[in-house]
């Protein structure tokens, strides 16, 4: 049952995923891209989870924690790279 | 904390980040929308501390390894975010991208070790979402460093094809797919160690060789799609240690992805097969149509008289204007035009450069404001009346071919149509093919003229006269 549940989360997220964004202009295209990039640096917690949770295996232990160190640089880095880029996005006469 | 709790803040977090990917999609809400999700992230990453399997860990060396490697990853990924030039954009999302996939892969590769030391073996399904973590993952990670070299120069831009490669990566992918259906299927754990290693290396080959026909400009096409994958590929590494904040915030991504693709290959007119498979411009497409006419050079002096009298003037920029850094200086001349009179836009084609959205983010960081950035189709409704378009580093965007050659191979392809202004001002390096290795029939037409040099040190010439006078 936990499986199909998991599935059936999955299935939604998928359709949400393609409704979510109809038009973009392709100014966002960029800040979109390295935005969602971020995102997909969730995996930040799964890395978590399997540093801490393998005791008894020096060797996941390591596995988790290079995951760990990838997937921050990930999140951190793509959170403030697009931030860095919506910032010059200005109006004109903006300062 | 409880489970429970602690997926119930996982909700919290998941809807923060349909939140924030709805929000980028807009100019006024963008950057709040990026807050948003990143705050979503935080929110994650927090709660998840509380989690059973860490708190259990508890001790001092477990604690200290989470921290550094925390830490570790936050310096780098800060230095790395402030320090990347804006022409630099399109290597910086991929570089993060392989990252994304390859900790995908990492996380499916530590639970299955660690399922081999305490000696269960992990249900049928839960061995699928590992191998697909890790060929998705893996996947990802070559590809995008692949794409990386191409777009930083380290490796030629130009596909690399050879004779048999198509029929030598499916095969690839054929072997690929049967080991790791294998692994799903076979109980014993040395096999399947050796299985899982196997599938590793396939991936990571894979990576490689699925990126390496692909030519520089059909970039924007790879980089989206390797985005999404860098999704699914979380998605997957969610239903190893069946997390749902993993699982909804990667297929969100991998979903959101596929679109941003989409609209790359419309705006090409190509499907998404065809930029992966068909090795552009290599395979023997040969135009019946030569392109008649000679192309015209002007000397700056006799441009500067051109600029000084046009009223209606279009900047059509593409990647050598990325390449020659020139976005401040264009941004100087557009302003002394408009001081002088003139009407100035950018037009703005979709594939324009490396990345999408490339041109924009050059401009933008050259404080262009964006009601000056045009897109196509407005863009061409512009050119119509325009006194000039000086055209900077662009080619196949450009290209009257598109239009009117069916036998060339970007025919159909949606173009910013420059040939409409009255003057035509293409700034180019030399008298090479762009990268598809196309004549432009632009550069040969009676009101095109062409100024040979480097862009930005042209436009500096340009903006020079202006001040004399």
């Amino acid at each position: 049952m936990e499986i199909i549940l998991l599935l059936f989360i999955f299935t939604l997220a998928a359709f949400l995923g393609f409704e979510l964004i109809s038009k973009v202009p392709s100014q966002l295209h960029t800040p979109l891209m390295s935005g969602s990039n971020a995102i997909s640096g969730i995996t930040i917690v799964g890395a978590l989870l399997s540093t801490a949770g393998t005791e008894g295996s020096t060797f996941a232990t390591v596995l988790g924690a290079a995951a760990l160190v990838l997937a921050t640089i990930n999140v951190v880095g793509g959170y403030m790279v697009t931030d860095r880029m919506l910032a010059m996005f200005k109006k004109k006469g903006d300062k | 904390m409880s489970d429970s709790l602690i997926n119930f803040i996982y909700i919290i977090s998941s809807v923060m980040f349909i939140m924030g990917i709805k929000m980028l999609g807009k100019a006024e809400t963008a950057r709040k929308g990026n807050f948003v999700s990143a705050a979503g992230m935080l929110v994650a990453v927090l709660v998840t501390l509380f989690d059973k399997k860490i708190l259990d860990a508890g001790d001092p060396l477990s604690w200290a390894i989470l921290a550094g490697s925390l830490a570790v990853g936050i310096v780098i990924g800060l230095i790395a975010a402030k320090k990347v030039k804006m022409t630099s954009m399109p290597e910086m999302v991929a570089l993060l991208n392989g990252f994304g996939g390859l900790a995908s892969l990492l996380v499916a590769w530590a639970e299955f070790h660690f399922a081999d030391v305490k000696n269960t073996m992990p249900a049928d399904f839960s061995k699928f979402a590992i191998i697909a973590a890790i060929l998705i993952g893996g996947i990802t990670f070559t590809g995008s460093m692949y794409a990386w070299g191409k777009l930083s120069g380290k490796i030629s831009g130009k596909p690399k094809v050879y004779a048999g490669q198509k029929a030598v990566n499916a095969l690839l992918a054929a072997v690929m797919v049967l080991v790791s259906a294998i692994f799903v299927f076979v109980g014993n754990f040395e096999a399947c160690m050796a299985l899982m290693i196997a599938s590793i290396v396939l991936s990571l080959i894979l990576g490689f060789a699925a990126v390496m026909p692909i030519g520089g400009g059909d970039m924007p096409v790879v980089i989206s799609l390797l985005n999404s994958l860098s999704g699914l590929a979380a998605s997957a590494a969610g239903f190893v240690i069946q997390n749902n904040v993993l699982i909804v915030a990667g297929c969100l991504v991998g979903a959101s992805g596929v679109i941003l693709t989409v609209i790359m290959c419309k705006s090409m007119n190509r499907t998404l097969s065809n930029v992966l498979f068909s090795g552009f411009g290599s395979a023997g497409h040969k135009s019946d149509k030569a392109v008649e006419g000679e192309m015209k050079p002007m000397s700056v002096d006799d441009a500067y008289y051109v600029l000084e009298a046009a009223q209606n003037v279009v900047f059509i920029p593409g990647y050598g204007m990325a390449v020659a850094q020139a976005q401040h200086t264009v941004k100087e001349l557009a302003e002394i035009l408009e001081n002088n009179g003139a009407e100035v836009c950018f037009a703005i084609h979709p594939v324009a450069g490396r990345m999408p959205g490339h041109m924009n983010v050059l401009l933008a960081e050259a404080d262009v404001p964006y009601e000056q950035l045009k897109e196509m189709e407005e863009a061409n409704r512009i050119l119509e009346a325009a006194d000039v378009a000086i055209v900077i580093g662009a080619n196949d965007v450009v290209n009257p071919a598109a239009a009117e050659d069916k036998g060339s191979p970007i025919y159909g392809m949606p173009i910013i149509e420059a040939y409409k202004a009255k003057t035509v001002l293409a700034l180019k390096r030399g008298k090479g093919a762009g990268f598809s290795g196309l004549e432009n029939g632009l550069f040969f037409r009676p009101n095109t003229r062409m100024i040979y040099g480097d862009a930005k040190a042209t436009i500096n010439e340009l903006v020079a006269k202006f001040k004399e006078k």
